[in-house]
């Protein structure tokens, strides 16, 4: 069974970002890049999943400008086999993907899809239940525990309250929630082999995929910002500011 | 212009969710009528039909909606989507995990956790973890929308006086099945419905710390129970208290932080509060930049100071 891992290049989580003087968006020039948190599990489950016998074959797919090839060498070193690159400098909203998503599927015909439940830029959390209904394929979204046998994934899901068990009929869509596992450290042994793995280029058209855009950015501002209080000097007069101050014990 | 609000349930009663997105639903423009799809949800239809500003509600009856699968749920609102202009869900994981699905289907756009309705057509989100904020228009005649529920009031839960009708309920997809779920039980306010909440993190220490300091203080407050990231990874809480970007947003009337630094993935999640107060022993941390009231102070002192004083 192969297992197809889409993964998303974003400024890297420890950046703290700016939004750019025009408003027109957050400024990402020159800012470190890295594999979306999410997709970084998602590519270490897959590889367990390989590990375990399950998988036969990773394919770690992104969509977007040249510079993705760092980051699919990246999920080659945690593991994958082979990568894809669909290339574009276009706006890419997760329904286009999906859509290039979809393309891949059919060509690759994976058992499994595993990607992050969402990136940690645009925090859309869409793409992979797009992926699912495009290819009219079950899902099981925020998996903290993924089993696979007799062409079934028994998937625990992070739900509100609790947690949640699904069984889905292969092929199948899951995305990872924070803690299904931790990735491994790529080592550099690993970083040199990555090196020399297959990784094919495509553009969307090549797939039969047309870049469309469904929401228009009008403006982004900084959040208002909530300044600094008061450092009480004790119990007593945290509750007594609490209570006549604040009104809200 | 109509909007449909797909109400999250347990089948037996509305959750409070629900209500917040009436409110979004209303400020779209047109009458708002609501989806309950369940099982056995009779009442629970009758229920969303009492809250204010909802003029219909459309209840599709099946054992497949029991537990609300995507794939089901997805089917049974694309069967109905043809009559609205916008649907909208609470941005829960339910919610999160339905309407890019429908989105996908109708091929259209989803846009996610809206904080804020300007128009029609044009909505505020959050972006980067709360660290920049959208205005995005919607190019797509249908709009299909998650709603952050700290972003809008909660519609009253009663008063009003919406009709029910029933609908043929979509067939089983066949292709997911719901096994089972662990969904702690307590008495406890859930977390993002809370008016207080009172959240622990790594300075705590153990999981028998975190539950001997912080459930008095919760207890005496009636309180939901919160934990930062760091707490939830150490084992301190469970999974499904972690308040941050990655878990759940809240925005109590009281948010307590007890022994948590305040990384920006934490501010994320609670820095909507209406009061928060930062208890911890380091002057530097960062928590104390948003906090209304900080106190300075070791928390295993403070803590059990602070329930004698209440």
């Amino acid at each position: 069974m192969k297992i197809l891992v889409p993964i998303k290049r974003v400024v890297d989580y420890n950046v703290k970002i700016r939004v750019k003087s025009d408003l027109t968006g957050v400024d990402i020039a020159n800012v470190k890049m890295s594999m979306n948190p999410f997709d970084e599990i998602a590519v270490e489950e897959a590889v367990r999943l390989k590990e375990k016998g399950v998988a036969t074959e990773i394919i770690a797919v992104s969509c977007g400008p040249t510079q993705c090839q760092e980051t699919l060498r990246t999920a080659m070193a945690i593991g994958a086999d082979r990568a894809i690159l669909v290339e574009t400098t276009e706006e890419l909203q997760p329904l286009s993907v999906a859509k290039i998503l979809k393309a891949l599927f059919g060509k690759e015909q994976p058992g499994l899809v595993i990607l992050g439940k969402q990136a940690i830029d645009d925090d859309c959390n869409q793409t992979g239940q797009m992926l699912a209904a495009l290819c009219d394929l079950p899902q099981a979204t925020f998996a903290s525990k993924v089993e696979v046998a007799d062409g079934k994934a028994r998937v625990t899901r992070e739900v509100d309250g609790g947690l949640e068990t699904v069984s889905l009929t292969l092929p199948a869509i899951i995305t990872t929630d924070l803690r299904l596992n931790e990735p491994r450290y790529v080592t550099l042994p690993n970083i040199m082999k990555a090196k020399k793995k297959q990784l094919d280029i495509f553009k969307p058209a090549d797939l039969g995929v047309e870049i469309k855009n469904h929401l228009k950015t009008l403006k982004v501002t900084e959040p208002p910002k909530r300044s600094a209080g008061i450092k009480v000097p004790d119990v007593a007069t945290l509750v007594a500011k609490l209570k006549n101050e604040a009104k809200v014990i | 212009m109509t909007a449909l609000v797909i109400a999250e349930h347990d089948n037996a009663s509305v959750k409070g969710a629900t209500l917040n997105t009436v409110t979004a639903a209303g400020q779209c423009g047109g009458e708002v009528h609501v989806l309950v799809a369940g099982h056995n949800a009779g009442e629970t239809a009758k229920a969303a039909s009492q809250i204010a500003g909802v003029s219909k509600v459309i209840h599709a009856e099946g054992e497949h909606f029991a537990h609300g699968l995507a794939e089901n749920m997805a089917a049974q609102v694309l069967a109905l989507a043809g009559a609205y202009s916008h649907i909208l869900f609470p941005a829960t994981a339910s919610g999160k995990n339905i309407a890019p699905r429908v989105a996908a289907m109708l091929d259209v756009g989803q846009i996610s956790d809206v904080t804020k309705v300007d128009s029609a057509d044009t909505f505020e989100r959050p972006i980067y973890a709360g660290n920049a904020i959208a205005v995005v228009q919607s190019l797509d005649e249908k709009k299909v929308i998650t709603v952050r529920t700290t972003g809008f009031d909660p519609a009253a839960a009663t008063g009003g006086s919406g009709s029910v009708e029933t609908t043929a309920a979509v067939a089983d997809s066949g292709k997911s099945h719901f096994e089972g779920n662990e969904i702690a039980r307590n008495d406890r306010p859930e977390l993002t419905a809370a008016k207080i909440i009172v959240s622990g993190g790594r300075a705590l220490g153990s999981a028998e710390k975190f539950n001997e300091v912080m459930t008095p203080l919760a207890d005496k407050l009636g309180a939901a129970l919160g934990a930062s990231r760091a707490a939830v990874d150490a084992g301190y809480a469970p999974n499904d208290w972690q308040v941050g970007q990655t878990g759940k947003i809240v925005a109590p009337q009281l948010y307590i932080a007890a022994g948590i630094s305040g990384a920006i993935q934490h501010l994320a999640g609670m820095k909507d509060s209406k009061v928060i107060v930062a208890i911890n022993k380091d002057a530097e941390a960062p928590i104390f930049s948003v906090a209304d009231y900080g106190l300075e102070a070791d928390l295993f002192v403070a803590v059990p100071q602070l329930i004698d004083a209440l």
